[in-house]
């Protein structure tokens, strides 16, 4: 485990140390706000994605600000790991129309975008699993699932490369920051049609959902508040061939609008300004913080209090996750084990808990889509749902599925990939988005195609099978501390929020910690 | 009476003098007539078939003037009366039509359209307004409303996709399998591990009760005599048919067939699969008849959108609306319903209105079929069509 990833985390929290002592208000902390173990491993889980022994060990006696400090302080706003290399250069940006090319020209096209937006999520995954700073990546995700845009409308997985770099720029900045910059981001103006959106032909798309669903939630605007802010936004579109954000002043409507109850020739920027100006804008963004962190049900009153200190800071997110990650409500034992992990928090988790280390990511990406969740497609503009929606019969056996493959064996190549399982990924309905889709046909004609069907799937096999695991050493990690008799106990302390809800009577190593990570309680957090 | 009401009734009456049979009835909750031994079979045609080159206008000029290249011939059209016909490739149901057992729904749609699939799918699996977002599927809030018997093995199978459509979301028995056989196996990962008053992890063990329910209560050991086609779609009529074979019900069982997003080359893709489909409810047809079932089973067919009218330059269509669908079944009233699409009068993007709301068919199957009230699961009251006998 003393890898290069760890003592850089190591050095970061060092860091974090050397600097609290002049930082923490909380000079005056009792005995009882210093973190144990199960309070270290639930803030990490929470904010991160699942924790090493090691890690909750190096948590483990701090106060709750020390310890959220060590989070948030320094956190990264870049990756880790360099971006594909065609992300550098913009290449083609519009789709070739049927008259300019030949079908087979817009067929190679297509499915250049589509292996393209497949390397962005492998990616992704890798840098989940590299970076330092997990709640950096936990919360561009989150700002993902927020400001929603999909590749399957936007298609260029250009656009999608450059959406994610701002999110995860601003993703523990400032809110206010990153509404203006996404109200201008390429992908998002043709994700929600502000492209289409021109003087005497207003689209209303953009408008409307800035409101109900990046800012203000449902019923705090009239369907006129959107009419007039639709105006504003007319002419905020981008140029196909610099694939940047322009703002087209022909099409623009330069009368007076009213939002909100504020009038004059307002712009986007304004409309934004206006939206940041609404008390419910703070209270909706601290309401969804507390359902991604802390439980599904808001208590009001912390939830108001901290929307409050979130609006003072001017939308530092960082303020309102350090008010949120230090509550007593987040501690609170109703709350532990009261979220359930989302297909990448499992799937990464699981990665990261265990010390697996892919060469590479993308086969991690799949199988995060196959049990519910696509990155770079979500479901539609309201995102993932979450929570209790993640599970249904055919998502939870992809889950039991995927981790039992995981487990099977301690030997690399007997934990290949089975056809059908691989055939079964590939067949995802979420799938069928980013695999061409005449690959997905069983009944498929083109021989091309079904040959690259089967290419991905080989390279699917042979990238799950690529992780070798030792079960003895991994449990070994318990002994020094517990004693080697009660080492069961003490992984299911490290791998489960709750207790398990079947009996652990394995006592074979490797059947340990399957049966832990099978365990109902492994998909809670 | 609805079952609000009634609970609200059976509340009323005091306690000490309930009645041992308003209890069992307020605790079995399914509306009198509510009647789930008879089977909802559903199809969805993924990605949007043409319904303009599925139940062809053959007689109408514009329809050829639109589609120079991609129209079916007149003379190759399997004409049902003097205005329209079948694709070819849907000869083998003409003995069903002749049997007054397939109802043609013409132009099923809803009001402002929208032409993502991803979109568009889920407003017909949600039931939503156009403008609306629900999480829940139709049959999921059906279901929710008037519940199966505890007895069945599942509310709803789906088969051959991973997404549970108009079941998904909250508290719905649905199994999503690619064959029995595989689903037993799978199932072995579930354990039954009691109940929790943690709410998620409540749901978790909920789930793996369902599926353990299922797996108990199915199998694939049925023997038929009907020859299923070979293929995806025929294996998946056939996993079907071992479903309604089990002893357990199901409500509801939705098989899919991929592949109608024809933007090019439409002609001998959709020629292929409306082949397949033909042929997989020949067999179905007949596999129930073995287990006597036919009459108790209501087969409809849906899908996001149909697809334009003009066709484009690259021997294809692009995402339209409306479009044609069928109804079967043994107790189908057969016919012509709703109305040719009207070719003459396009929208700006060049698409049809439609001509039945597709709540019009969910509310059929819901009030009719099954005797539970729709308008709450539709989210609003939508005539029935007259597309089944007494």
């Amino acid at each position: 485990m003393a890898t290069a990833r760890n003592a850089l985390a190591l050095g970061l929290f060092s860091l974090a140390m050397s600097m609290t002592p002049s930082l923490a208000p909380t000079a005056t902390a009792s005995p009882s706000d210093l973190l144990d173990y199960d309070d270290a491993r639930h803030l990490l889980n929470r904010a991160g994605f699942g924790a090493t022994q090691a890690e909750i060990q190096r948590t483990v006696g701090m106060t709750r600000d020390q310890a959220a400090r060590s989070l948030l302080d320094g956190a990264r706003t870049n990756p880790v790991n360099p971006p594909p290399l065609w992300t550098a250069e913009t290449g083609p940006l519009s789709y070739p129309r049927p008259g300019d090319a030949s079908d087979a020209e817009r067929k190679m096209f297509q499915q250049e975008q589509i292996r393209k937006g497949l390397e962005l999520r492998g990616w992704w995954v890798g840098e989940m699993l590299a970076t330092s700073s997990p709640l950096t990546e936990r919360m561009t995700l989150f700002w993902h699932n927020h400001f929603v845009s999909s590749q399957q409308k936007v298609r260029l997985a250009w656009f999608m490369y450059r959406q994610n770099a701002t999110l995860r720029a601003n993703a523990l900045g400032n809110f206010g920051d990153l509404l203006h910059a996404v109200a201008r981001d390429p992908a998002m103006v043709i994700y929600l049609d502000n492209a289409q959106n021109r003087k005497g032909s207003p689209n209303e798309n953009f408008a409307r959902e800035v409101m109900e669903l990046f800012t203000l939630g449902e019923g705090r605007y009239s369907e006129q508040d959107i009419k007039e802010a639709a105006r504003a936004f007319t002419g905020w579109s981008l140029d196909r061939s610099t694939g940047q954000f322009v703002f087209r002043r022909f099409i623009h409507d330069d009368g007076v609008k009213t939002v909100l109850g504020r009038s004059g020739n307002l712009d986007g920027d304004k409309v934004v300004d206006i939206l940041l100006a609404q008390p419910a804008t703070a209270e909706f963004i601290t309401r969804k913080l507390w359902r991604e962190f802390v439980s599904p049900d808001p208590d009001e009153n912390a939830l108001r209090r901290i929307a409050q200190r979130f609006r003072d800071s001017r939308y530092d997110i960082s303020t309102a996750l350090r008010e949120m990650l230090t509550s007593d409500a987040f501690y609170a034992p109703e709350n532990r084990a009261a979220l359930i992990k989302s297909p990448v928090e499992l799937v990464v988790g699981t990665l990261r808990q265990f010390g697996m280390k892919p060469g590479e990511a993308t086969p991690f990406a799949v199988a995060a889509a196959g049990m519910g969740q696509n990155l770079f497609a979500p479901p539609n503009v309201k995102g993932w749902p979450g929570q209790e929606t993640w599970i249904n019969a055919s998502t939870l056996l992809a889950r039991k599925r995927f981790l039992e493959r995981l487990f099977r064996s301690d030997e690399a190549v007997n934990g290949a990939l089975s056809g059908a399982d691989a055939q079964a990924m590939v067949n995802d309905a979420s799938i069928n988005a980013i695999i061409p889709r005449h690959a997905v046909q069983p009944q498929g004609a083109l021989d091309p195609d079904k040959a690259r069907q089967a290419r991905f799937m080989r390279a699917m096999e042979r990238g799950m099978s690529s992780i070798p695991f030792d079960s003895e050493a991994w449990l070994a990690q318990f002994d020094a501390s517990r004693g080697a008799s009660s080492r069961g106990g003490a992984a299911a302390r490290l791998l489960l929020a709750t207790a398990p809800q079947s009996p652990q009577d394995a006592s074979e190593p490797l059947a340990l910690v399957r049966a832990l990570v099978l365990d109902a309680s492994y998909q809670l957090k | 009476m609805d079952r609000r009401h009634f609970l609200k009734l059976a509340g009323s009456i005091p306690l000490c003098a309930t009645p041992v049979w308003v209890t069992e009835l307020a605790r079995s909750s399914t509306p009198a007539g509510a009647d789930y031994r008879k089977l909802l079979l559903l199809i969805e045609l993924k990605g949007g078939n043409d319904g303009l080159n599925t139940v062809v206008p053959y007689a109408n000029p514009t329809y050829y003037a639109l589609r120079p290249k991609i129209g079916i011939p007149r003379e190759q059209v399997v004409q049902l009366s003097d205005r329209v016909g079948l694709h070819p490739a849907l000869e083998p149901l003409l003995p069903l039509w002749k049997n007054r057992e397939l109802a043609l729904l013409q132009g099923v749609g809803y009001p402002a359209p929208n032409l993502s699939h991803f979109r568009s799918i889920e407003i017909w699996d949600t039931a939503s307004r156009s403008e609306e977002y629900l999480q829940d599927g139709w049959l999921t809030r059906a279901f929710g409303a008037a519940p199966t018997p505890k007895s069945f093995a599942a509310d709803g199978v789906i088969i051959g996709s991973p997404d549970l459509g108009p079941l998904a979301g909250g508290g719905t028995r649905a199994i999503a399998l690619a064959s029995t056989e595989q689903f037993l196996r799978q199932a072995r990962l579930a354990t039954l591990e009691g109940q929790s008053r943690n709410k998620a992890l409540a749901h978790i063990l909920k789930v793996e009760a369902d599926i353990m329910q299922a797996a108990s209560h199915l199998n694939a050991n049925h023997v038929f005599t009907t020859e299923f086609p070979s293929g995806g779609f025929g294996n998946a009529i056939k996993t079907a048919c071992q479903i309604v074979a089990n002893e357990a019900g199901v409500a509801v069982v939705r098989v899919t067939l991929s592949g109608f997003d024809t933007h090019s080359g439409q002609p001998a893709t959709q020629a292929r699969l409306l082949g397949d489909l033909a042929g997989g409810v020949v067999a179905l047809k007949s596999a129930l008849q073995e287990l006597g079932k036919w009459n108790d089973t209501l087969v409809l067919t849906y899908a996001e959108f149909g697809r334009r009218p003009k066709e484009n330059l690259s021997n294809g269509t692009d995402h339209g609306t409306a479009s044609a669908h069928f109804a079967l079944g043994g107790r189908i009233a057969g016919g012509l319903y709703g109305d040719q699409p009207s070719l003459d009068r396009l929208s700006g993007d060049g698409n049809t209105d439609y001509a039945i709301d597709f709540r019009r068919v969910y509310a059929t199957a819901l009030d009719r079929w099954w005797g539970i009230p729709s308008s709450g699961p539709l989210g609003g009251s939508f005539t029935p069509l007259p597309i089944l006998r007494a």
